[in-house]
């Protein structure tokens, strides 16, 4: 593979990661607070319907012009990218609490208790004996699975190679969910925040990337010019981390719980 | 439907736009630059980086004053 087509290949499969973990979450939390079978179809059907998505966008994405396309991506890429390090960038510095799966992971579990305790379950049928804990798993798989999409067929459709794109989100899927549903508990083990940093560093510099070359301008190296633009963003990124973590860190986070974004603990302490 | 349409509007303000607007200016009027540099036959490519290291410490320290 060129080095293009690696850089591709890993910022999907990290930022597709992401999503995998929340929407695992979900899916777990629905499962044990409620039934797993609902929670399973609830996820078989949001399944379906992303790939009718997929089905139905996935050629409309096609017939945009690639200039356009570059120029739209690039700039909606850059901005939630650099959204995404200035959160990250917040959270190492201690300004900010951690994004913390095990948190998230009890408020659904209290969600869906609270609603069997109501006796609300909807009316019980063979594949979904439980309503609501097959709609909770529905919306968590449909809402991050879209995001997933947007993913594939912007990176794939940018880079012509849609292939790799579904490849490397299908890995991530498969990777996390399988971890997840063989322990059985909350991913809060997986790192988020370190890989939000990368995965944020790497939509801030394809945005710039595609914006650019969408805007007109053409980069020197042509694709080698990503190889410059992720460890340049990388290395300002951890820069302003430390130039933060000196100012302070009124969230409560110590700069000892928030060292570097790698090494970074998502467990606050 | 009036709060519809404001929590219509809201979700896709805080999905495109979310915490800090000087971002997404910021984007919006470097692309702007790049396309009038390119225009012009001259070398733009260095713009959105250059946004990155301005913006990126701005919003940071505008997130870090307001805290």
């Amino acid at each position: 593979m060129t080095a293009g087509a690696w850089a591709l290949f890993l910022a999907v499969f990290l930022a597709c990661a992401v999503e995998a973990v929340e929407a695992t979450t979900i899916v777990l939390a629905a499962g044990t607070a409620r039934d797993w079978r609902s929670a399973a179809t609830g996820t078989g059907v949001a399944l379906v319907v992303l790939a009718a998505i997929v089905a139905v966008l996935g050629p409309a994405v096609a017939a945009i012009p690639i200039r356009d396309l570059r120029l739209i991506v690039g700039a909606l890429l850059l901005i939630f990218g650099l959204q995404w390090v200035r959160k990250a960038i917040l959270r190492a510095s201690g300004h900010k609490a951690l994004h913390d799966e095990d948190r998230l992971y009890a408020e659904h579990l209290a969600q869906a208790q609270a609603q069997a305790a109501r006796g609300e379950g909807g009316r019980r049928t063979a594949l979904v004996p439980d309503w609501y804990g097959f709609t909770l798993s529905f919306k968590g798989v449909l809402l991050e699975g879209l995001e997933v999409v947007f993913i594939v067929l912007t990176f794939g459709s940018n880079q012509h190679n849609v292939g790799l794109a579904a490849i490397a989100a299908a890995c991530a899927v498969v990777l996390i969910a399988g971890i997840g549903f063989a322990v059985r508990a909350p991913l809060a083990r997986v790192p988020e925040n370190t890989l939000k940093f990368i995965v944020g560093i790497m939509l801030t510099a394809f945005g710039a990337f595609w914006g650019a070359e969408g805007a007109g301008a053409r980069w020197p190296g042509s694709d080698a010019a990503l190889l410059v633009l992720i460890p340049g963003f990388a290395l300002l990124a951890l820069a302003l981390t430390a130039w933060l973590r000196r100012t302070g860190s009124p969230a409560g986070g110590s700069p000892a719980t928030a060292a570097s974004p790698a090494m970074t603990s998502e467990r606050a302490a | 439907m009036g709060s519809r349409l404001r929590a219509f509007g809201a979700f896709w303000y805080d999905f495109v736009i979310g915490d800090d607007w000087v971002i997404a200016v910021g984007v919006v009027i470097a692309l702007l630059g790049t396309y009038l540099l390119s225009r012009a036959g001259v070398a733009a490519w260095w713009l959105l980086p250059v946004l990155v290291a301005v913006v990126l410490p701005v919003s940071l320290w505008r997130a870090v004053r307001s805290r």
